[in-house]
């Protein structure tokens, strides 16, 4: 692999040596400074959206604690899991990349790559269910009413139950949108459904939760099929033998890539999925 | 937590050149590591999971942010290396973890000081439905 077409004489015995560095310590150096300092951009990218997500929590913590029930925390848990799994397949990768097995290594991206499938699809189901049931985002929050298939203890009507402005708000009444349809969405889990539905007292403006949650599970999920690009050709270029000799420099900082994704899935499970 | 320090480059197979472009010295994860913090991970997972059956008010976010935390330490100091790395990396990632939590924070300073004027249950700032 040729990186530099020019260099100096002197490098030409040291293979992935950038004639403009001085040695492979000082440009593995550089590199991993390099994707640490694009690591920090994306934690500051997704940093917009935890903020978007706390003001809108701090401001209307009902509309949380009751959307939340229509998340399944079994297939967020399993993802959890999937991705922590994955994390250290990856770990591993570097490990062996870096011990010059090239099997091992060719192994242990796929086996990550697996598990990003794994998360994927599992993340599909959940997209799915939610699209099923009308739960999206804006002006497509357009719940599924109930059906008489539901759980006893769901064919209780629904109460409309737009909390009524309080008189003295102080707003124009005439400028608020007239109340929602009563949101009556299917729970996305099964075992969710009789406890989805508290009688009465439904929020106003549910649709929040669900434009917070697609936008930055979404975000989340184009960074795991960016991370599957990724993986993808590191084993491409492990089947081609590139890995083999020492060099591991590319393993190493799509490890690095891979594990902030992890991080951040572990800081966005407990908060969509998990509100008490 | 075995201090494996492996030239996990090339080790100068030309014998001539410089001596310090071949070296590459690293510290190598060892499998025990490496299987400790990804049980840690997991049981951190049980227990933010468990968190969610007692009622702690408000002290559930906090909780279950804190166990979050601690994962992600473990993930950032063992998996993403910065334990062995040079110091001012992680120096780099706590900087952006500190602009975060000013960002959301004055934000939310920002909220709360308009939260008078809030009208309950209701959800301003998106074109609502319907």
């Amino acid at each position: 692999m040729t990186r530099a077409p020019e260099r100096p004489a002197a490098h030409d015995h040291v293979p992935h040596l950038a004639h403009h560095f001085r040695s492979l310590q000082q440009q593995y150096d550089a590199a991993k400074l390099g994707m640490w300092l694009f690591l920090v951009t994306e934690i500051l990218l997704f940093g917009g959206l935890f903020c978007a997500y706390a003001v809108y929590r701090s401001s209307h913590p009902e509309v949380f604690v009751y959307a939340h029930r229509f998340l399944d925390k079994t297939l967020g848990g399993l993802n959890t899991v999937i991705l922590i799994c994955s994390s250290l397949t990856m770990a591993w990768a570097v490990r062996a990349a870096q011990l010059r097995n090239r099997r091992q290594l060719a192994l242990l991206l796929a086996a990550t790559f697996i598990c990003a499938c794994g998360f994927l699809g599992i993340k599909t189901v959940e997209y799915h269910a939610k699209w099923k049931h009308g739960l999206l985002w804006g002006q497509r929050y357009q719940p599924v009413e109930h059906t008489a298939d539901q759980a006893p203890a769901d064919n209780a009507p629904l109460a409309p139950a737009p909390t009524a402005v309080p008189p003295g708000a102080g707003a124009d009444r005439s400028l608020l949108p007239a109340p929602g349809k009563a949101p009556a969405g299917l729970a996305a889990g099964e075992a969710l459904t009789a406890r989805s539905h508290d009688p009465g007292n439904v929020p106003r403006n549910v649709h929040l939760f669900f434009g917070i949650y697609f936008v930055m599970t979404g975000l989340h999920g184009l960074h795991v099929i960016a991370g599957m690009v990724l993986i993808g050709w590191l084993f491409v270029r492990t089947l081609r033998g590139e890995f083999g000799d020492g060099y591991f420099t590319p393993v190493d900082l799509g490890g690095l890539y891979w594990h902030l994704v992890d991080l951040i899935w572990i800081f966005l499970f407990p908060l969509l999925y998990l509100i008490h | 937590m075995s201090d494996t320090h492996a030239a996990a480059a090339a080790p100068g197979s030309a014998g001539a050149g410089h001596a310090e472009s071949t070296g590459l010295q690293v510290h190598i994860v060892s499998p025990r590591v490496l299987l400790g913090v990804w049980g840690a991970l997991l049981l951190g997972t049980a227990l933010t999971y468990a968190a969610t059956w007692i009622d702690l008010g408000a002290g559930n976010l906090w909780l279950a942010m804190a166990i979050a935390t601690a994962k992600a330490v473990c993930v950032a100091l063992f998996f993403m290396h910065l334990k062995w790395d040079r110091p001012f990396l992680g120096f780099v990632f706590l900087i952006a973890i500190l602009c975060v939590f000013l960002f959301v924070g004055i934000a939310l300073l920002d909220t709360q000081a308009y939260r008078p004027d809030l009208i309950p249950d209701y959800a301003p700032g998106i074109t609502p439905p319907g």
